[in-house]
C-alpha cells in the first residue's frame, strides 16, 4: 500500500448537468510516471484538474466520489485546498510564466509561503533551476523577463517554478504539445529524471511520448476509464478493443 | 420584363433598381460625412474662439498671480491651486474605494450574485445622475448631516465642519467620479488572463495572494487610466462643488481641509454671471477656460495613451 500515492474511488464530475467523468476508480503508484491518454474531450484534463482541485474554480462543477492522496480525501471539508496545491504541483499546456523576472518566477511560490530570507531564496531558485536542467542556461540572466524566453524555455521555467514549492506530485497537462521536437525531448528527459523524487501524472496526445516516458498508462474514453496498466502491457497487448483501436490510430 | 432580361444578359449591369439603391447608399454616406465634418467644425470653432479670445491674457503671469482689483485684473493662481487640491483629495478618496469595488466585482462576486448585480446597477445609475444632484446630495449629506453631526458631537455645536469646505466638496466629487474609476479598473482586471491566475493558485497561493501579486500589478495602468479620467472629469465639473466648498474669492490659499477653495470652473462661472463688469473680465474668462481646457485635454490624452497600451498588451 505504501507504493500507492493516489487512490481514486468512484469519482464522477459534472459540469452543470453534463457528466464529464463517470465513476473513475484507479490507483496511481508513487514515484512513477503515469500517462493519461485518450481522444480529445474524453476528460483527461478534467480528471487531472480534480487531483489538485483546480476545478473548484469553475462554479458549475460538482464532484462525487473520493480522491485519496496518501489516504486523505482531498475533497474532505477539513482539507485546506491551499495545502493540497502546495503538495500537488501543476504544469499547464500553455506555458504561463508571470510577467516577472526568471528569478521572481521561481521565487514566487516560496515567497507566497512567507519565505523572505534572500540566501534561502537564492538557494531554492538555484536548486529548482538545476532540477529543471536550465540553471546553466539561465544563471547569468536571472533578472531578465521570463516573457522574453522561447516557448520551450518558458515551459521548463514553469516546471522549475513548480518544483520550487517542493511538491510530491506533479501534474502535467500536455506540457510539450506546443513545443518543437528538441524542446519536447528535453521535457521528456526532465520527466524521466524527476520521477525519482516525484510522482508524475502526464496527459499526452502523443503515443510515442506516453510509451517513452511513462511506467503506467490510463486510457480514457468519453469520461470513462477504459483500461489502466503497465505502459508496456497497454501498448503491446491491451485488454480492451477500444484501447487497441486508439493506440493503433484507428480512431481519436 | 426588360429589366429581368437585362439581368440575365449581364448580371453586372446597373439595373434601375440597383441605381436606386446606389443613390440611397451615397446619400447615407454623404449624411454621415456631413455629420462628422460638423462635429469637427464645432470643436474647432469652440477651440478657436477660446484660444483667440484668451490668448492675450494667457501667460505665466496669469497662471501664477492672484486676482486683483475686484477680480477684474490679475491672475487665477488660487483657482488653479484650489482645483489641484480638489482633485487630489478626491482621488485619495475615490481611487482606493473604486479599486476595491472593482476587485470585488471582477474577482469575488459570483456570476449570478444578486448583490453584485445590484452594485453594478447602482454604478450605472450613478454614472447618469446629473451632477447638480450630487451637489445637493453633498450639501444635505456631507455638510448638514456629517458636518453638523461632527460639530455637535465634538465641537459642542460650534460651527466648523458643518459648512462648505475642501473635504466635503472633494468627497462629493469623489462620488461623481466613482463610476469612471470602477469601470476602468474592472476593464483592466479583466485583461489579466485566466492562465496567470491559475498558475498562481496552482502554486498554493490563496485568492487574495493571487490578486495582490499577479492581478493587481497587471492592472496598475488601468487604475492610472481610471484615476486620470476621473481627475479630468472632476477638474471640469462645477455643479457638485457649488454648494459644498467652492468660494467666490479668497485672499489666501486654503490651509486645511476645512477651508473653502477657489476653482477654475467656478471662477469662469462667477466671472460671467456675478462680475461687476462682465465685458471687462471677458479675456480673463476665456483665458481661464483655456487653462482648464489644456488641463483636461492633456489629462485625457495621457489616459488614452495608457489605455491603448493596455489594449495592445491584452492582445
Ligand atoms: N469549464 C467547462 N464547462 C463545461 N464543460 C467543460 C468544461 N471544461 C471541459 N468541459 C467538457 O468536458 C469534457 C472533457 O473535457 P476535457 O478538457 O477534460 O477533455 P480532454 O480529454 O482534456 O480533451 P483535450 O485532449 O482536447 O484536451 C469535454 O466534453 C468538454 O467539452
Ligand atoms: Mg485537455
Amino acid at each position: 500500500m505504501r507504493d500507492i500515492k493516489i487512490q481514486v474511488n468512484d469519482l464522477s464530475l459534472y459540469y452543470g448537468e453534463k457528466k464529464a467523468l463517470k465513476e473513475i476508480s484507479m490507483q496511481i503508484p508513487a514515484n512513477k510516471v503515469t500517462a493519461l491518454i485518450g481522444p480529445s474531450g474524453c476528460g483527461k484534463s478534467t480528471f487531472l484538474r480534480c487531483i489538485n482541485r483546480m476545478n473548484d474554480l469553475i462554479p458549475s462543477v460538482k464532484i462525487t466520489g473520493e480522491m485519496l492522496v496518501e489516504g486523505v480525501d482531498i475533497y474532505d471539508k477539513n482539507v485546506d485546498v491551499v495545502n493540497i496545491r502546495k503538495k500537488i504541483g501543476m504544469v499547464f499546456q500553455k506555458s504561463n510564466p508571470f510577467p516577472k523576472s526568471i528569478y521572481e518566477n521561481v521565487a514566487y511560490g516560496p515567497r507566497i509561503n512567507g519565505l523572505k530570507d534572500k540566501t534561502q531564496l537564492d538557494e531554492i531558485v538555484e536548486t529548482s533551476l538545476r532540477q529543471a536542467a536550465i540553471w546553466d542556461e539561465f544563471k547569468d540572466r536571472l533578472d531578465d523577463s521570463a516573457l522574453g524566453l522561447s516557448g520551450g524555455q518558458q515551459q521548463r521555467l514553469c516546471i522549475a517554478r513548480t518544483l520550487a514549492v517542493s511538491p510530491d506530485i506533479i501534474l502535467m497537462d500536455e506540457p510539450a504539445s506546443a513545443l518543437d521536437p528538441i524542446s519536447t525531448s528535453k521535457i521528456e528527459e526532465l520527466v524521466h529524471q524527476l520521477k525519482e523524487n516525484y510522482t508524475i501524472i502526464i496527459v499526452t496526445h502523443n503515443m510515442q511520448q506516453a510509451a517513452r516516458t511513462s511506467d503506467h498508462t490510463a486510457f480514457f474514453y468519453m469520461g470513462e476509464l477504459i483500461e489502466m496498466g503497465k505502459t508496456n502491457a497497454i501498448f503491446t497487448k491491451p485488454e480492451k478493443k477500444q484501447t487497441e483501436d486508439y493506440i493503433t490510430g484507428r480512431f481519436g | 420584363m426588360e429589366n429581368t432580361m437585362d439581368i440575365i444578359e449581364n448580371p453586372f449591369s446597373k439595373s434601375n433598381n440597383n441605381k436606386g439603391k446606389e443613390i440611397k447608399e451615397k446619400a447615407v454616406i454623404g449624411i454621415t460625412q456631413i455629420a462628422v465634418l460638423l462635429i469637427i467644425a464645432i470643436l474647432f470653432v469652440i477651440l478657436g474662439i477660446i484660444i483667440y479670445q484668451g490668448r492675450d491674457k494667457f501667460s505665466w503671469e496669469f497662471i501664477s498671480s492672484f486676482p486683483t482689483d475686484g477680480m477684474t485684473k490679475g491672475g487665477i493662481f488660487p483657482a488653479l491651486i484650489g482645483t489641484f487640491i480638489l482633485v487630489i483629495v478626491m482621488s485619495i478618496a475615490a481611487v482606493p474605494f473604486g479599486t476595491i469595488t472593482a476587485i470585488y466585482l471582477t474577482e469575488y462576486a459570483h456570476e449570478k450574485s444578486k448583490f453584485a448585480a445590484a452594485v453594478r446597477f447602482s454604478i450605472r445609475t450613478l454614472a447618469v445622475v446629473p451632477s447638480i444632484i450630487f451637489g445637493l446630495f453633498g450639501l444635505g449629506f456631507f455638510i448638514q448631516f456629517m458636518g453638523k453631526g461632527m460639530d455637535s458631537t465634538f465641537n459642542g455645536g460650534e460651527l466648523h465642519w458643518g459648512q462648505p469646505n475642501i473635504l466635503w466638496a472633494s468627497l462629493t466629487m469623489a462620488l461623481l467620479t466613482l463610476p469612471v474609476i470602477i469601470v476602468s479598473v474592472e476593464e483592466a482586471l479583466k485583461t489579466i488572463p485566466r492562465e496567470l491566475r491559475e498558475a498562481s493558485l496552482a502554486l498554493g497561493a490563496t485568492k487574495w495572494q493571487t490578486i495582490k501579486q499577479v492581478v493587481f500589478p497587471g492592472s496598475i495602468s488601468g487604475i492610472m487610466t481610471g484615476t486620470i479620467l476621473a481627475v479630468s472629469r472632476g477638474a471640469g465639473e462645477v455643479a457638485p462643488i457649488l454648494f459644498t466648498g467652492a468660494a467666490y474669492y479668497l485672499a489666501t490659499l486654503p490651509g486645511s481641509l476645512s477651508d473653502q477653495f477657489m476653482n477654475l470652473g467656478y471662477h469662469v462661472y462667477i466671472m460671467s454671471t456675478q462680475s461687476s463688469d462682465v465685458e471687462k473680465t471677458m479675456p480673463i474668462q476665456f483665458a481661464t477656460t483655456l487653462v482648464l481646457l489644456i488641463l483636461t485635454l492633456s489629462l485625457n490624452l495621457v489616459a488614452v495613451v495608457i489605455r491603448s497600451r493596455i489594449r495592445r498588451k491584452a492582445k
